[in-house]
């Protein structure tokens, strides 16, 4: 069962780079004609045909996995993250038939297949529950939030969408450094998940024996080179080679060497597409979405956000309450994970607010939408890896 | 202030923009729209400056001041999760110096600046006191005028008003027009759109109870607040901790005295680790993960007519099994699981041994139940052994004099008096002798007795969470509505559609207050069906200017 499940998730991987494809194909592929020479390019609904499918096969994944584990998984990084994916291909598959809009499938679908790939950089065992997670709760709150955030996240797409648009690359200027910024950082975690299928696929593992924080003995292992070694870290592997900075143990430096190799190679990746393209990379695909109308991709980064925050807001806070009540004792207790989904909530309020008080329309909407989403995601990562709390189960 | 009279002749309050009855507009504005915030009414904020009260009320009820109270909010938040806030710092640990010999300077300055504590500090507490001002008075500024204007909002609208609208077209001699505005009537029927007809116009109109969303939700925001505040109340709110020893009974605070928990037993279970399914995850995890903790617990209630103090009858109420995420509650309290001791020391079993032959000290054994010691125990041969002292958790003060840390017994010693057969308790002093685990010492010189320690019994300690929230049920009251205001507000659009013929002139507009694509597909349907335009979206006529250049000119690819 957790075979077939996982097989499912590739199936559903690989039919998100197809849907996208067809997409592109709907968009590029210029204007076919059918054998009485009309116009007729059905790319576009292949590709949402082929989004639905692809679909329907995380959802298999997602309900398998379910089935072979015992309780809904969404029970730590892996599991969530996948999740996430999942959730934004169904809002996806829910949005596009109102607006029709396939540039909008051309940015969602790689960003689809990013979540879902970064997800498997997890462990992926299966994990038994500790006690405070062995709840309805945990089904009811998750799959809330998860679904909210998918929503959330397809502003997100549309708002990049918007300014990758609109935003004149010819010069030089803060507007253009943030998007670039913004396909670096996509284009970095490209790169961390090449790098770990890599050195996956190599069996690369190097073992050090080091001394902790507390001062004893102990061994850690990288999936990756060690550029950044361990406190007083001895090599005691076969493979592996010396490293070229060692780091106090305070710091875990198995994980900053691997942010250190994605940067770099996200970095390296980047400037390479900067030599092919010789212009800012969001430039070179702007003429792609040339015939985007700015209005409806503004009102689509809007419309997702207003469905979303609801969503969000009774998974991420209401029925997190409900449940912290319960399992805790108190329906809030200030831990951060807590405290990030109430600033995420905070911060999406804010821009309904701007935009239908302030008319913040627009450039300004759509960067607030990136922002919301870098939120969503340092809630994700950040909080639950660096910012220890009663959330970080993975 | 000063009321204006429009042309149609509604007398409309002082700074209103937008004609409450016609919309004609009363203030010339620039640009080509009008603008349709809150239906262009006077509000207070804008028409009174003068008092104090006037400036406080125009401070909170700007949406800016409001949208800055929530960045602050925001980024103050964020503050404290730098570091823990204190609750969460390991048990034991000081803060004075933990922030410090954990963080560095940072840490320090974290807790000179009290972000241990942020989220109960005043200035965090008077910030979401601004926001819940500014959420009264921003709603009230709008809800009141939004709600008359709505309310008095006529079919027949000024053409001017007409113009101003985003989604707009005019059309000179259109045929037909009173058979495609019946037919149109039906149509807009057809998609649910409340109808209104005046002097042959009309006015189609729907989901206008979207526009209470905020409000709503506000209203639900505040009651939560309100909720929230209520806990400082003290009978409001009870957080209290008990330690239960199985097989022992403790009273359950807050209830006066009335109702007694019993800890029948407490289990931890564990995943197997020779399980299968969870074998990679459990080497992973490096240790045993936990299943399952456990208290099996019977609620007791003191019998009517018994006084607190006295010996009285407990009935059994029910027994529960307390775990995590399932506690026992009752008359609005709960008992949560939260903690536990595995292996409490509870009794000793002692045994005396004599240095000389032949004496016979075989009936001597005696428990010392470590809970409740008894001061002396006396033997049927004449031997008297008493309890001079005894310490629960022993150390040595600073003072170098032996104590004990509290009542738990983590590290009990005690000293015992020995005073064999013939010798006289009261008068003469028997031998001292300081006992504990792997410790036994004499006091005063050499002893020919020596208490040994022959059996050691030990019991499972439950911690439980005792907690009564009365503010829950204004807390849910509040979630609630805020819950519904929001979908109220989200999930449904106010939509209107005017249609108008003035004179053989066929005037259309239409306004949405969001999801135009919505609209505009509505309109689409009515020009489908009908010899009706599609109205023109001016707003896109003049952003289409904006953009122009922006995507042809700069890239010299381009064809």
């Amino acid at each position: 069962m957790i075979q077939l499940s996982a097989n499912m998730l590739y199936a559903a991987f690989f039919l998100y780079i197809l849907s996208a494809v067809l997409f592109a194909v709907s968009i590029t592929g210029g204007k076919f004609k059918n054998r009485k020479g009309e116009e007729d390019n059905k790319a576009g609904l292949f590709g949402y045909i082929t989004a639905i499918l692809a679909f329907g096969a995380s959802l298999t994944y997602f309900i398998t996995r379910w089935i072979a584990v015992g309780y809904a998984p969404v029970s730590n990084m892996f599991e969530y993250t996948a999740a996430l994916g999942i959730a934004l291909g169904l809002a996806f598959v829910i949005i596009h038939p109102i607006y029709r809009n396939n540039y909008l499938g051309l940015f969602t679908m790689p960003v689809v297949m990013l979540i879902i790939a970064y997800a498997s950089m997890f462990p992926r065992e299966v994990q038994p529950l500790i006690p405070a997670l062995q709840s309805h709760w945990l089904t009811i709150h998750v799959i809330t939030t998860v679904i909210g955030q998918g929503i959330l996240a397809i502003g997100f797409v549309a708002g990049l969408l918007y300014l990758v648009r609109v935003i004149d690359f010819k010069k030089t200027s803060k507007k253009v450094k943030g998007v670039e910024f913004i396909i670096y950082t996509l284009v970095a975690t490209v790169a961390y998940v090449g790098l770990g299928f890599g050195f996956g696929a190599a069996d690369y593992e190097a073992n050090f024996a080091y001394i902790n924080e507390q001062g004893n003995e102990a061994e850690v292992t990288y999936f990756l080179p060690p550029l950044i070694g361990p406190n007083e870290g001895e090599l005691i592997s076969e493979q592996g080679m010396s490293p070229l900075v060692e780091v106090p143990a305070y710091i875990r430096s198995d994980d900053l060497n691997t942010v250190v190799w994605s940067v770099l190679a996200g970095l390296l990746l980047y400037g390479l597409l900067r030599l092919v393209l010789r212009k800012p990379v969001g430039g070179a695909i702007q003429p792609v979405v040339k015939n985007v109308n700015p209005q409806t991709v503004d009102e689509i980064s809007y419309r997702a956000i207003a469905i979303g925050f609801p969503i969000f807001t009774l998974g991420g806070l209401i029925f997190a309450m409900i449940w912290a009540q319960i399992a805790w004792t108190r329906f809030w207790g200030w831990d951060p994970k807590e405290v990030w989904a109430l600033i995420t909530f905070l911060f999406y309020a804010a821009y309904l607010h701007l935009r239908l008080s302030r008319g913040w329309h627009g450039e300004k909407s759509a960067w607030l939408c990136v922002i919301g989403f870098a939120l969503i995601m340092f809630n994700l990562i950040f909080v639950n890896l660096v910012i220890a709390g009663l959330h970080s189960y993975a | 202030m000063e009321k204006v009279k429009c042309e149609c002749g509604h007398v409309n309050p002082y700074g209103t923009y937008l004609c409450e009855s016609c919309g004609k507009p009363l203030i010339e504005e620039k640009g080509k729209l009008a603008n349709m915030r809150y239906e262009g009414v006077a509000r207070r904020s804008q028409t009174y400056t003068r008092t104090f009260v006037d400036k406080i009320w125009n401070f909170f009820s700007s949406v800016k001041v409001g949208i800055w109270i929530i960045v602050v909010l925001l980024l103050t938040s964020s503050l404290g999760t730098l570091f823990p806030q204190e609750m969460y710092i390991p048990p034991g640990e000081n803060a004075t110096i933990y922030y410090e010999q954990e963080y560095g300077t940072l840490g320090k300055l974290y807790y000179q600046l009290g972000f241990h504590n942020l989220y109960s500090s005043w200035w965090y507490m008077l910030i979401i006191a601004a926001l819940g001002i500014s959420l009264v008075i921003c709603s009230l500024d709008r809800v009141v005028p939004l709600h008359r204007a709505l309310k008095t909002q006529r079919v027949t609208r000024h053409e001017a008003f007409l113009k101003r609208q985003r989604l707009f077209s005019e059309t000179d001699n259109a045929e037909n027009i009173d058979e495609d505005m019946i037919k149109a009537e039906s149509l807009l029927k057809e998609k649910r759109y409340k109808i209104r007809k005046e002097n042959g116009n009309i006015l189609a109109e729907k989901g206008r109870f979207s526009r209470w969303g905020p409000y709503v939700n506000h209203i639900g925001l505040i009651i939560f607040l309100i909720g929230g505040m209520l806990r400082f109340f003290p009978e409001m709110y009870l957080d209290e901790h008990v330690w239960v020893r199985e097989g022992e009974q403790e009273v359950i605070s807050g209830t006066n005295g009335e109702y007694f928990l019993r800890n029948n037993e407490f289990m931890i279970e564990l995943y197997d680790e020779e399980d299968e399914k969870y074998q990679p995850a459990l080497e992973r995890a490096g240790g045993p993960v936990v299943k399952t903790y456990q208290t099996s617990a019977t609620l007791l209630r003191r019998e009517a007519g018994g006084t607190i103090g006295s010996e009285t009858e407990l009935a059994e109420v029910k027994d529960h099994d307390i775990r995590v995420n399932d506690p026992l509650t009752f008359e609005g309290f709960s008992l949560y699981q939260v903690d536990y001791k595995l292996n409490e020391l509870s009794s000793f079993t002692f045994t005396l041994e004599s240095e000389e032959e032949n004496t016979d000290l075989t009936d001597i054994q005696f428990e010392v139940d470590l809970n409740d010691p008894e001061d002396v125990y006396e033997f049927d041969n004449g031997y008297r052994i008493e309890i001079v002292e005894y310490f629960p958790n022993f150390v040595i003060d600073d003072n170098r004099e032996p104590t004990t840390i509290n009542r738990i017994p983590d590290n009990p010693r005690i000293i015992f008096e020995v005073f064999p057969p013939g010798t006289d308790h009261e008068e003469e002093q028997g031998e001292l002798s300081l006992v504990g685990i792997q410790v036994n010492e004499p006091l005063n010189g050499e002893n020919d007795y020596a208490i040994r320690m022959t059996d050691v019994d030990m019991v499972n300690v439950t911690g439980l969470t005792i907690r009564k929230d009365r503010t829950l049920p204004i807390i849910s009251v509040g979630g609630f509505i805020f819950m519904i205001g929001l979908v109220q507000g989200s999930y449904w659009h106010h939509r209107r559609i005017w249609i108008q013929n003035r004179n053989g002139r066929l005037v259309l507009a239409g306004h949405a207050n969001k999801n135009w694509h919505g609209l505009k597909k509505d309109f689409k349907y009515l020009s489908d069906e009908t010899a009706f335009p599609m109205p023109v979206d001016q707003s896109e006529e003049s952003s289409e200017e904006e953009n122009e250049g922006v995507n042809e000119s700069h890239d010299p690819t381009q064809r």
